[in-house]
């Protein structure tokens, strides 16, 4: 059991650690803001989500568990409206490079 | 694989990890130093702290990492957005004209001094580093506190913590200081205005309870885990400051006679209690054995109310409108 799951979190971390690193070159390589925002969301959402995915069976307690999750569910709002105001004022500006 | 290897193993990737760290730590610090505009020097110190309380974890103390976290880099962050936000229109004119080579010289010189004197004087400390961490672990069941930080920040050196404070609403009388006369007791910034159906005004409906809850547990946890009111006090700021921001609630005035209760209560409850130790005690801020754990936690909730407040008016700068506005 404790086999399968040292499976599923290397392939969660590893999942995750790749869409922090596309989201990075994305944020580097990408033309203008709102498409460097796209990159950066993916990084926040998708890859903390799967890291978060990949403790959860190393977590100590239930109580450690929910805690993980939390920091992704805020994470997740923070992420979300951080870009839209980004992108507000992006838009409202004419998106430059 | 051997035992001997494993540990190996074990010991370059920390060693390997430590030494990114550092790497990536020097970097944001040269970047804030190095960087030619004031808004992307904020974002790289903002990073340079994020990065800090990392090496705090590594070096395993969660304590300080929580404080480097929520006031060298998110609250010192913010009022450095601020300024840059303040000097953004003067900041051109201030780039055509550069310091000469005079005025140049003597400030590197001077920040090279300093920067050797630091590292000569952590470098130089003698080995092992003098160190009470024995004697205050010894006398840990005087409070009944679980974390160590906690009793030395509350009980064995109060009087630190009670002076910061006090130099915390200093530097609040300090910005305030900058309103002109006529804007005395009024409101402090502008008034901030955000789409009420917006996703600025929703996350400032959504977020507080949360924060509010984890503000309280961070205060709460910290008679045995790592946390405090300093920490607890910074969300509690920085969810004022978001539906402040949000335009849901505006900055009270200064003037307001509540608004100096809660300023004044942290470090009136923690005098009381200090000098009641003379009454009852043996010493200014000598807690009774009994009840050294309830009376912590009372000066520790007034306190979180007064750094909340205190932070946020901070951050919420000078009065800009007038008395009555």
């Amino acid at each position: 059991m404790s086999f399968v799951l040292d499976i599923v979190t290397i392939i969660a971390v590893s999942a995750g650690a790749f869409f922090f690193l596309a989201g990075t070159v994305g944020l580097l390589r990408f033309p203008d803001t709102l498409t460097r925002l796209h990159a950066l969301t993916k990084a926040d959402n998708l890859g903390l989500g799967l890291m978060v995915l990949g403790l959860l069976p190393h977590a100590g307690s239930l109580r450690d568990g929910i805690k993980l999750i939390c920091v992704w569910l805020i994470v997740l709002l923070a992420g979300a409206t951080v870009s839209q105001l980004i992108g507000y004022v992006a838009r409202r500006e004419g998106s430059r490079p | 694989m051997t035992f001997a290897s494993m540990a190996f193993g074990s010991m370059t990737f920390a060693l390997a990890l430590e030494i990114v760290l550092a790497a990536v730590v020097l970097t944001g610090a040269v970047w804030a130093i190095a960087a030619r505009e004031t808004l992307p020097a904020v974002a790289g110190f903002v990073a340079y702290g994020l990065l800090l309380s990392l090496v705090w974890v590594h070096l395993g103390a969660p304590d300080v990492a929580l404080t480097e976290a929520a006031i060298g880099s998110g609250l010192t962050g913010a009022l450095l957005v601020g300024a840059a936000a303040r000097l953004r229109l003067s900041e051109v004119p201030m780039a055509v004209e550069h310091p000469g080579v005079i005025l140049r010289m003597p400030a590197a010189v001077l920040s090279v001094t300093v920067a050797a004197a630091l590292a000569a004087s952590v470098l130089l400390l003698p080995d092992p580093a003098p160190t009470l961490a024995p004697s205050a672990a010894e006398n840990a069941a005087a409070t009944s506190l679980g974390n160590p930080v906690t009793n030395v920040l509350m009980a064995f050196r109060a009087m630190d913590t009670l002076l910061e404070k006090i130099v915390l609403l200093l530097a609040l009388i300090g910005v305030w200081s900058l309103a002109p006369d006529r804007f005395w007791g009024g409101r402090p910034g502008p008034r901030h205005y955000a789409d009420p159906q917006g996703v600025l005004a929703f996350v400032a409906r959504v977020l507080p309870p949360v924060g509010i809850i984890v503000g309280i547990y961070i205060l709460w946890t910290s008679a045995d885990h790592p946390g405090g009111a300093f920490q607890g006090g910074t969300i509690l700021a920085a969810m004022w400051l978001l539906v402040m921001m949000a335009g849901l609630t505006d900055a009270p005035p200064v003037g307001e006679r509540r608004l100096r209760l809660l300023l004044l209560a942290g470090p009136v409850v923690f005098l009381v209690i200090g000098l009641s130790g003379l009454a009852f005690g043996d010493a200014f801020l000598a807690y009774p054995m009994a009840y050294a754990k309830p009376l912590i936690l009372a000066i520790e909730f007034a306190m979180i109310l007064t750094i909340a407040v205190t932070l946020g008016l901070l951050v919420a700068g000078p009065p800009e409108r007038e008395p009555g506005s």
